[in-house]
């Protein structure tokens, strides 16, 4: 069994300095209960590893503002302008990283594999610092495993013992997210009890789920 | 070239899409890619891949009917088409990087004589991100540029060799503007067609790079 826990219990334990790992994708899928939380507990120099840095004033855009992010590892940040001025005046570090690599990186993680070898930013600003192998005459870049202290996901209905299904365009790095952190919080809009989801809904097991969140929508 | 930059960008929409083959899977990028949308042939089977986790990708619901479950890659309700279906992001860089898809759409900034291309960013002024084009161009078959030949200063965008930090090296296929469509080929440019009403001089003073003019010119 996983606790069911406030969002406010569910991130209390977290330190300054650790690396968050935060589903969604423009907001989509975000788990927007537990970053309100983290806000009010404080925690600062934070690590955050998310698809894109949203946009003002939502999710993990709130995070940004309030100075919380030392270095955000993420694709895009083109719709957050203070993001893009963080970075600019050197008060974010932003590592960008191409979308299909930082999920594959993040998968690599959570599936115990030690690299993953991508053709993707081969000849681009990309490949600096990065080992280049050359395999059947095709060249590919080694890109690292990504994981994390905590991963921050959602889910639409999640069991007692964490067996969690998430929808339509939610899902995006939720699933990878899930399973490449030491611990994960599952923020779901409904938690049932055991043997009420069905075995073949779950796309996220509940192993990977650490406690869990109950936000009603 | 006297009519309107609506009408100019409708033009590399509608010739764009016959590109596309029948029972095809598309990816089309933010801006005047996404045009193409409207001007899908009735008579084949086309899906659209959306990068952040579907196949299937609909038309903007109306007003009140929108679900927020349901975006696109830039965040905005959309829908999804019967057939379609939901997925992860590694599952949707899967699709990219592993060749299923078999069309991808996108603007550039600069593209070069070799088919590399910059579209991601201007050191020091828009720095927004690669997102998920750089594994898009890498792994589609098909790689259409759509943009308008030259920028707003009227300077060229196809060049010679690129000046701007590279999305991706030697991977564009066609390149598809309001003047010209023209083919990257190993042994260089190609201006295969000409917009109606615009001269081969015309498009050879907007190009910045060599050019080979195709035997016959057709006309889009």
């Amino acid at each position: 069994m996983k606790p069911v826990v406030t969002p406010k219990a569910a991130v209390a334990a977290i330190p300054d300095g650790a690396t968050i790992m935060l589903g969604g994708f423009m907001c989509c899928g975000q788990p927007l209960a537990l970053v309100d939380a983290l806000l009010e507990q404080g925690a600062k120099n934070l690590t955050v590893v998310c698809n894109d840095a949203g946009v003002p004033g939502m999710g993990i855009a709130k995070l940004i503002s309030a100075g919380r992010v030392r270095r955000l590892i993420t694709s895009h940040i083109g719709l957050n302008p203070e993001a893009g001025e963080k970075m600019n005046k050197g008060e974010m570090i932003v590592d960008l990283v191409p979308q299909g690599t930082l999920a594959e990186r993040i998968r690599c993680a959570g599936a115990g594999l030690g690299g993953v070898l991508t053709p993707t930013g081969c000849g681009t600003n990309v490949e600096q610092g990065k080992q280049k192998i050359i395999l059947n005459g095709r060249e590919f870049l080694l890109e690292e495993p990504l994981a994390a202290d905590y991963a921050l996901v959602v889910a639409d209905i999640c069991d007692a013992v964490g067996n969690a299904h998430v929808g339509k365009s939610r899902k995006n790095f939720n699933l990878v997210m899930s399973m490449a952190a030491k611990c994960t919080v599952c923020e779901s809009r409904s938690v049932v009890g055991m043997g009420d989801l069905c075995p073949d809904r779950v796309n996220i097991p509940g192993v990977f789920v650490h406690s869990i969140v109950e936000v009603k929508q | 070239m006297s009519d309107g930059k609506n009408n100019r960008r409708e033009r590399i929409a509608k010739r764009i899409v016959q590109e596309f083959p029948d029972n095809s899977l598309v990816n089309l990028g933010i801006g005047l890619p996404t045009l193409c949308a409207n001007f899908l042939p009735a008579d084949k089977t086309i899906f659209l891949h959306s990068e952040n986790g579907f196949i299937g990708l609909g038309p903007v619901p109306q007003k009140g009917s929108e679900n927020p479950d349901i975006v696109n890659a830039g965040g905005m309700p959309v829908s999804i088409l019967p057939g379609g279906c939901y997925f992860d992001s590694a599952t949707s860089f899967s699709i990219i990087r592993g060749g299923h898809v078999d069309a991808t759409v996108l603007g550039a900034l600069e593209v070069d004589e070799e088919g590399n291309l910059a579209n991601y960013m201007i050191p020091g002024k828009m720095v927004p991100g690669m997102g998920g084009a750089m594994d898009l161009v890498v792994g589609a078959k098909n790689v259409i540029i759509a943009m308008e030949h030259v920028n707003k200063n009227g300077a060229p965008k196809i060049l010679k060799r690129c000046s701007l930090p590279l999305t991706a090296k030697k991977e564009v296929d066609l390149i598809v503007t309001d003047m010209a469509v023209i083919r990257v080929t190993p042994t260089g440019l190609l201006l295969e067609e000409l917009s109606e009403g615009v001269t081969v001089e015309e498009v050879v003073k907007a190009t910045g790079a060599r050019l080979t003019i195709a035997e016959t010119l057709k006309t889009f």
